[in-house]
């Protein structure tokens, strides 16, 4: 187990590419505590494989370095380095049955025989298949290989630390739960360091402690669930966590007030000072904007109401911006309607990143 | 209207289709939602006249077509994967489907350029596939399936490989995109949470069978049997044992409340209740409720999943807010009498939300 | 009540049948009716049973030849499986010389046989071949006309060198289709060479590794072109392989009936161990009988 330092790392897949200044990944610069539980949350093309094969070695950054705790690692193989993987697709040993698959690791490391028996038995009760295991591999469900995949990372007891690439996505919604509460129980066990490469948001805020929120080639916020939730530090983290995502609403500044399609929002005291003369935008969750009644609040057109079961998405027109309310199941939506913002919950928001509060 | 009745697959001494009989509707979006293998891409397979029902008839407006192949049934399908002709540009790849058909040239252009425009992808027409992100990809994929001009459009897991906010965007675009047409699609999904979305009927699936067919958040409220209950939760249904006497529901673990006026007329005997995961609240806010052991928490940061036990059964309670529970801790959720779902030993459903009623 | 989707489809298929039918089955029925007669030339033929059948499977001559044939696939099998899987292994599996390896290992393929049996005739000649002058240089006394020895060397080499390529080729597409996470996983586990080798790529290649000791097999034993070429059968009748034999028999002798007989045992000896292997390679990838129920 060991605390991961990300020294000023910067990858280009090319020398011709970093010249033009065209980087994968432009520059990290973080610690993964010993232990800690992290995701790499971020679109397509954000960066976050990149970054998790230079954690893993598959990939050598183009400039800074990888320390597993006061080890330079940077330069160090996958099998040096002592982490496991596990990739998006299951990957097993088809002729090899569920056993022999945990024993593999063990046994290309000349663990002794005697000690192999125990720490592979008592592996397959922990992920759950120990009914399965003279079975060949490739019989087995998709999230059943996922455990083998994780049981033969788990079953060396020296690893560094655990790295998931998108595990959960061959997975029925059904099965992910039941799997994602297993994988957190495994790592409070065995308090290992994992760090887990995913584009879900659930999937990311429901792992980690910490999630580290990419987009191009960048780290735009590192947080906890809560920190991302409330307090965006930039508009693509407002938009991509949360479903639907943040309200981001173009804005004036008029003293302590915002115009929004001329309609005067008031801003908590001593915001709007900190932000003049930029692109300015107000940000707003969805679950804090509730409808009133006509007359009360900020006018609106309300467009369509999805209900998705546990509550109900109203998506309405302010001027030409478009808002989105979240509100409860049981709650009657009028056919007109003003909406309210929570004032303590509205974010503002300075060529896209967060002015923060005074 | 396409009508399946009665039909039946048997590969070998499989099961893949059994006894379904559906009707779709012109204009209509059917959601077919069930988990992997449950027979959703068998029931598309039958429905476009690729695979031949063992027993059963398929009626498309009134004309039996069971025998007819699938090249004269005027059919689109979408696929998971992005299916696109990787030399040709996006517009040629939308305009495929007519020029096979031998369209007349300015119809042609005419149909690309409107279903390129519903579909937001004008700017990209000169490009290659290979040019562009999944999204795009797919979005062509969709394009081309609208410009058939179809009579059934299938899709099957369209999303599936999309990234999560990508798959909300399109969901919420495609519900208004088929309206455009007046097709009948049918989407299979394995996610209750995109069935929700998308709206318009759904049938769950199960093991080859159809348990229920209906308007989406009909069978969400009021689902005809457990078996749809769950295939139609996302987090997973909490389901417990209780016996009704008299005006009370009783079980074990100390679960004990009056009995809804819903659920008044119900015969003592029996029950199985099922409590969705947001019906579930932490604290003694209603008067029915259990005690539970705590095995972890997920936080969103909104919102926190709290996964528990609760006599040997897994429970799971969404909650709002951010609420720290540790693992091991014992917590009291409860639950309104009113908001449950009611189902006989036998797991057909007796009673459903009486708020839903309407 | 699997309809039959389209009754037109038949006519599609029909030429096809109507092919298959001259170009074998009606050559066969012919064999057939004159493995069962003899003929004293002048176009008449009289019945003779069985007895060509029992005359050649107890004919030492058609013994001999079939154990050759049988020694000469093993040792193809051996030499060139093996080797087509290593030189597999060896290839780039990106980058510019990719193309360039192709078309290198596909280059002894499109030569026609007669010609690779020209071409070792003459390269491996002692006088004025290369091969023969500088393997007879090193002091080995090599002479493929006279020695036995020398001229299965000579036959083998041959073989090996024109259809190794083959086994590469169908190696190598199942190697690139193996995706690079399997690699990345074994490498995390500290898995050898070997390992990698023996759990992921094997396993992997299987499908086309079956085809491609079918496809070895039959070929092989049916070997005529390249031995006929170059050492006519022998010396003696030592490289005399069944169709070689078979074409003496037929062409030399004019012994329509035993040639008959003889060809179509050789036919159902190529069918028979064809299935032989394909049952043994495809069992052998498959599970023993799992306890417990599937999904």
């Amino acid at each position: 187990m060991a605390r991961i330092r990300l020294d000023h790392i910067r990858h280009a897949y090319s020398p011709d590419l970093a010249k033009a200044n065209n980087y994968a990944l432009r520059e990290v610069d973080t610690v993964f505590e010993d232990g800690g539980a992290y995701a790499l949350l971020g679109p397509s093309g954000c960066g976050k494989t990149t970054l998790l094969n230079i954690i893993s070695g598959l990939l050598t950054p183009s400039e800074g370095h990888v320390r597993f705790d006061d080890t330079d690692v940077t330069l160090l193989t996958p099998e040096a380095r002592n982490i496991a993987q596990v990739f998006q697709f299951p990957v097993i040993y088809d002729t090899m049955t569920v056993r022999e698959n945990l024993a593999f690791p063990l046994k290309n490391r000349k663990v002794p025989k005697a000690e192999i028996g125990p720490r592979v038995e008592d592996m397959l009760r922990r992920i759950g298949l120990e009914a399965k295991a003279d079975r060949k591999a490739r019989g087995l469900t998709a999230d059943e290989k996922q455990k083998i995949s994780l049981g033969r990372g788990l079953v060396r007891s020296d690893v560094n630390a655990i790295l998931f690439d998108e595990p959960l996505t061959v997975i029925d919604p059904h099965m992910k739960w039941q799997l994602r509460s297993e994988l957190k129980q495994l790592h409070r066990e065995f308090q290992m360091t994992m760090v887990y490469v995913t584009h879900d948001q659930t999937e990311a805020l429901t792992f980690a402690d910490k999630v580290v929120v990419m987009y191009a080639g960048e780290v735009v916020q590192i947080g906890t669930p809560e920190e991302l939730f409330e307090r965006p530090q930039h508009t693509f983290v407002g938009y991509f966590i949360g479903s639907p995502g943040m309200n981001v609403l173009p804005c004036d500044l008029d003293g302590g007030d915002a115009i929004v399609s001329g309609e005067r929002v008031k801003l908590p005291a001593g915001l709007s000072a900190r932000a003049a003369k930029k692109r300015i935008e107000l940000g707003i969750r969805p679950e804090f904007v509730s409808l009133v009644a006509r007359g009360t609040g900020i006018p609106v057109a309300i467009e369509k109401v999805e209900d998705i079961g546990s509550e109900k998405i109203v998506r309405a027109r302010l001027g030409e911006h478009r808002v989105s309310a979240v509100v409860a199941e049981d709650h009657a939506i009028p056919t007109d309607a003003d909406i309210a913002f929570s004032a303590e919950r509205l974010n503002l928001y300075a060529d896209s990143w967060l002015v923060e509060r005074g | 209207m396409l009508e399946l009745i009665n039909v039946s697959r048997r590969v070998g001494a499989e099961d893949h289709i059994i006894d379904v009989s559906l009707q779709l509707q012109r204009g209509s979006i059917n959601v077919l939602l069930g988990p992997t293998l449950a027979g959703k891409t068998s029931l598309m397979r039958l429905m476009a006249g690729l695979d031949a029902p063992t027993s059963g008839k398929v009626v498309m407006d009134g004309k039996d077509v069971t025998g007819v192949p699938v090249r004269k049934r005027n059919v689109a399908m979408v696929y998971q994967q992005f299916i696109n002709y990787p030399t040709l540009t996006v517009y040629e790849n939308i305009a495929s489907p007519m020029r096979v058909a031998g369209r007349p040239k300015a119809e042609i252009d005419a149909a690309v350029k409107k279903a390129a425009d519903l579909l937001q992808m004008t700017p990209y027409l000169g490009r290659t596939p290979l040019n562009l992100s999944g999204g795009q990809q797919q979005r062509t994929a969709l394009a081309r399936a609208l410009v058939k001009n179809a009579d059934v459009v299938l899709l099957d897991e369209p999303l599936a490989n999309l990234d999560y906010k990508l798959r909300e965007e399109l969901r919420e675009e495609l519900p208004k995109i088929f309206a455009e047409t007046g097709a009948i699609f049918v989407y299979a999904t394995t996610e209750p949470h995109e069935a929700l979305l998308l709206g318009g009927q759904t049938a769950t699936l199960s093991k080859g069978r159809v348990t229920q067919f209906g308007e989406t958040t009909a069978v969400y409220r009021r689902p005809a049997d457990l078996l749809t209950a769950t295939t139609f939760s996302d987090p997973p249904l909490n389901v417990l044992a209780a016996e009704k006497r008299g005006q009370r529901f009783s079980g074990a673990g100390g679960v004990d409340f009056a009995a809804a006026p819903a659920h008044a007329g119900l015969g003592d005997g029996r029950y199985r209740i099922g409590v969705r995961p947001h019906r579930l609240e932490l604290g003694t806010t209603h008067a029915a409720g259990f005690d539970a052991r705590v095995t972890l928490t997920e936080v969103t940061g909104s919102e926190t999943y709290i996964h528990a036990t609760h006599v040997g059964t897994d429970i799971i309670a969404l909650v709002h807010g951010v609420r720290r529970v540790d693992a091991g801790d014992t917590v009291h959720l409860s639950f309104d009498p009113a908001e449950i779902l009611v189902f006989g030993e036998d797991g057909s459903a007796v009673a459903a939300p009486a708020a839903m009623a309407a | 009540m699997e309809k039959t989707w389209n009754n037109k489809a038949w006519f599609f298929v029909l030429p096809v049948l109507l092919l298959v039918a001259f170009s074998a089955v009606i050559p066969l029925m012919t064999v057939v009716n004159y493995s069962v007669q003899d003929s004293f030339g002048n176009n008449q033929f009289f019945w003779y049973g069985a007895d060509w059948f029992r005359e050649v499977l107890t004919s030492e001559r058609f013994h001999d030849a079939l154990i050759r044939n049988l020694l000469f696939s093993a040792i193809i099998l051996a030499i060139e499986v093996p080797l087509g899987i290593l030189v597999a292994l060896a290839m780039p599996k990106k980058g510019i010389w990719v193309p360039v390896c192709l078309v290198l290992m596909a280059l002894p393929l499109l030569i026609p046989w007669n010609v690779v049996g020209t071409i070792w005739q003459v390269f491996a000649r002692t006088d004025i071949g290369l091969l023969g002058y500088s393997v007879d240089a090193l002091g080995i006394d090599y002479n493929y006309v006279r020695n036995t020895f020398d001229a299965w060397v000579t036959v083998v080499v041959m073989d090996v060198w024109h259809w190794t390529s083959l086994v590469v080729l169908l190696c190598y597409a199942g190697l690139v289709s193996i995706p690079d996470a399997y690699y990345q996983a074994a490498k995390i586990d500290g898995a050898s060479r070997w390992a990698v080798f023996r759990y992921i790529q094997l396993p992997k290649m299987g499908r086309v590794l079956l085809i491609a000791v079918l496809l070895r097999f039959m070929d092989s034993f049916m070997i005529y072109t390249e031995p006929f070429v170059v050492t006519g059968g022998g010396p003696g009748n030592s490289t005399t392989f069944l169709s070689i034999d078979l074409v003496k028999l037929a062409i030399g002798q004019f012994n329509i009936g035993e040639a008959a007989a003889m060809s179509l045992i050789y036919f159902l000896i190529i069918l028979a161990l064809s299935w032989i292997f394909y049952t043994v390679m495809t069992n052998a990838g498959n599970d023993k009988p799992m306890t417990g129920g599937g999904e």
